[in-house]
């Protein structure tokens, strides 16, 4: 069970939003860097997240640039899943290669701050603050091994190869 | 049941038959990596404890984004990639060899390969009918080590292309126009594929164009078939031999349909922060800003600077407005040269910057002051994209781009000439 607080933000957050090009140089620092995590959707975002909490987005969440850093940093932050509406295609792979759930619903319900409990094996979410109970889409099958074994490198480290 | 150009190409790197749906392991013909994704690639490389490369010959490393560096960290970054290359002996096209995706355009890419590249604009390759998609660095990574990735075949939009452009409306109006329809997210996990009588009608460098922001609204890939102005194309980069023709079958299932008459595209202009929220340009006529940039894997190719400096030669940049040029690889600059483009935009007040992405991404060379305006050719405005949360981003044509520089205001480049 996955416990923390909502951090709601729209649609559309690019991972421009989450790591923008003018902190490149902070790449291979990624300590560094995960202090201006989603500095540009908001800023006060990297002092307030505490382990476990979630992020939580409307749809298009991670659009554009294939950074990894992007779902990295969010992960180092202490963020334990993303819940969106929809995620962008290269931010998802992204994400479940590191082996941070993305996990898709109807997060409208869901306010700034609410605390959150997620169960990750029966695919339900609920809203400890409203009551209110959700239940999310399942990942497919081969994302479900590679999230299984923490992430794609450990994946591929145990399996010797892809057996999706 | 017919094919998709997407599960074409896939069936034939994959072991079984691929549908739209499929989840299959495919070979992987050229992989590669730019200098802000390389080092995390190389770290997950070296994580996974791998001792070599797949295919070193098809494993390319660019240094594009920081080119020539800025400061110490990315030059130290620069050289954990240059000891990747001498180690490993794979390729490197190092600081001033030009932006990656034109690199693979002109050298690299062939019709029906799968292209996969730690970029997400590696979707420009799609125009030469190549299965190019980008990923992140573990994904890379993992192709290095095996030369080969999952992939989820990909359902297809079938974007169905008649007619001709008028003068001075182009390309980047065409998918301007497209993602405005369809939306940021509205090919998400799917191909665009295009087709139609109209295709004869764009040349490689609109088709580059097109593909390039294939990605801008959500797809995997933008795909076009190979036909004979791909050949003239690959002929004249002195590859003719990597032709192959591709089309789809006939009787192939699309997810969806859409048709395009270019004859009815009008200059287009993406306006702040998002790619699909676009305008016409005679809309937002007036708007003022004060720099205007031509270059970008989307529009930084020889036909991209001949349109700007045909608007611009024998004319001034507004005295309020800077306008900034990247050609997108040495062999465009040294084209542009040679034809007297080069001269043209330095005579009407551009800055000429090396071949590379830099502005494009903020990362240095370009970077916008608070609350400043910028009209660029590239592929996207998400706030804080030049350098600056505070600036705005417009996204237009080349056309567009030149017309603009000279009032100093975003102009319709039909009413320059």
């Amino acid at each position: 069970m996955l416990k923390g607080r909502a951090f709601k933000f729209g649609d559309n957050i690019s991972t421009d939003h989450i790591t923008p090009g003018r902190l490149a140089h902070l790449r291979s620092n990624l300590p560094e860097l995960a202090k201006h995590v989603l500095e540009d959707a908001d800023p006060t975002f990297a002092s307030r997240v505490k382990k476990g909490d979630f992020v939580v987005a409307g749809n298009n969440f991670g659009l554009g640039s294939s950074r990894e850093h992007a779902p990295l940093v969010i992960k180092m932050a202490g963020v334990s899943a993303i819940l969106a509406k929809s995620v962008a295609r290269i931010f998802f792979r992204n994400a479940i290669n590191l082996g941070l759930p993305v996990l898709i619903c109807d997060t409208e319900v869901i306010n700034d701050g609410d605390e959150l409990e997620v169960d990750l094996a029966k695919g339900t979410i609920k809203d400890v603050t409203n009551g209110q109970q959700l239940t999310f889409g399942k990942l497919p099958e081969a994302m479900l091994k590679i999230l299984g074994e923490g992430g794609l490198l450990p994946y591929i480290q145990k399996q010797g190869d892809f057996k999706l | 049941m017919g094919k998709t150009l997407a599960e074409k190409i896939l069936t034939k790197k994959s072991a079984g038959d691929a549908c739209a749906g499929d989840i299959i392991i495919s070979r992987v013909d050229l992989v590669f990596v730019q200098d802000t994704t390389g080092p995390l690639t190389v770290r997950q490389f070296q994580a996974g404890k791998f001792k070599k490369l797949a295919n070193p010959q098809k494993t390319v490393l660019f240094f594009d984004h920081a080119a020539p560096s800025p400061n110490r960290q990315l030059s130290n970054d620069h050289q954990l990639l240059r000891q990747l290359a001498d180690s490993m002996g794979c390729l490197k096209y190092d600081v001033g060899s030009g932006v990656c995706h034109q690199i693979v355009a002109e050298v690299l890419a062939r019709p029906w390969d799968v292209v996969i590249g730690a970029d997400s604009h590696t979707v420009t390759a799609g125009a030469l009918g190549a299965f190019a998609t980008g990923m992140g660095s573990s994904d890379v990574a993992i192709v290095f080590a095996l030369g080969k990735t999952w992939l989820r075949v990909p359902e297809s939009i079938k974007i169905n292309v008649t007619g001709k452009f008028a003068t001075n409306v182009g390309a980047k109006d065409l998918v301007l126009h497209l993602i405005g329809m369809i939306g940021a997210d509205g090919a998400t996990y799917k191909a665009l594929e295009f087709s139609g009588d109209g295709l004869v009608n764009l040349t490689m460098s609109d088709r580059f164009t097109i593909a390039n922001m294939a990605v801008e609204a959500g797809a995997k890939v933008g795909l076009f078939p190979s036909d004979k102005i791909t050949q003239n194309y690959l002929k004249k980069q002195g590859r003719a031999k990597d032709f192959q023709a591709l089309a789809p079958d006939e009787d192939a299932v699309y997810e969806k349909r859409v048709g395009i008459d270019l004859r009815f595209i009008e200059p287009m202009v993406a306006k702040p922060h998002q790619v699909d929220n676009v305008a016409k340009v005679k809309e937002l006529k007036g708007t003022k800003i004060q720099q205007v940039f031509i270059g970008t894997c989307t529009n930084g190719r020889l036909e991209d600077l001949a349109t700007a400096a045909g608007i611009l030669k024998g004319k001034k940049r507004h005295p309020e407005t800077r306008l900034v040029v990247a050609p997108a690889s040495p062999k465009v600059l040294l084209e542009a040269i040679a034809a007297g483009y080069i001269k043209a935009l330095l005579e009407a007040g551009a800055v000429i910057l090396p071949p590379g992405c830099g502005a494009c991404l903020g990362l240095h060379q370009g970077v916008l002051a608070d609350g400043e305006s910028c009209l660029s050719t590239a592929n996207r405005n998400f706030k804080g994209r030049m350098g600056n949360p505070e600036a705005f981003i417009y996204l237009a044509s080349p056309a567009t781009a030149a017309a603009s520089a000279i009032k100093g205001e975003i102009t319709d480049p039909r009413e320059v000439n």
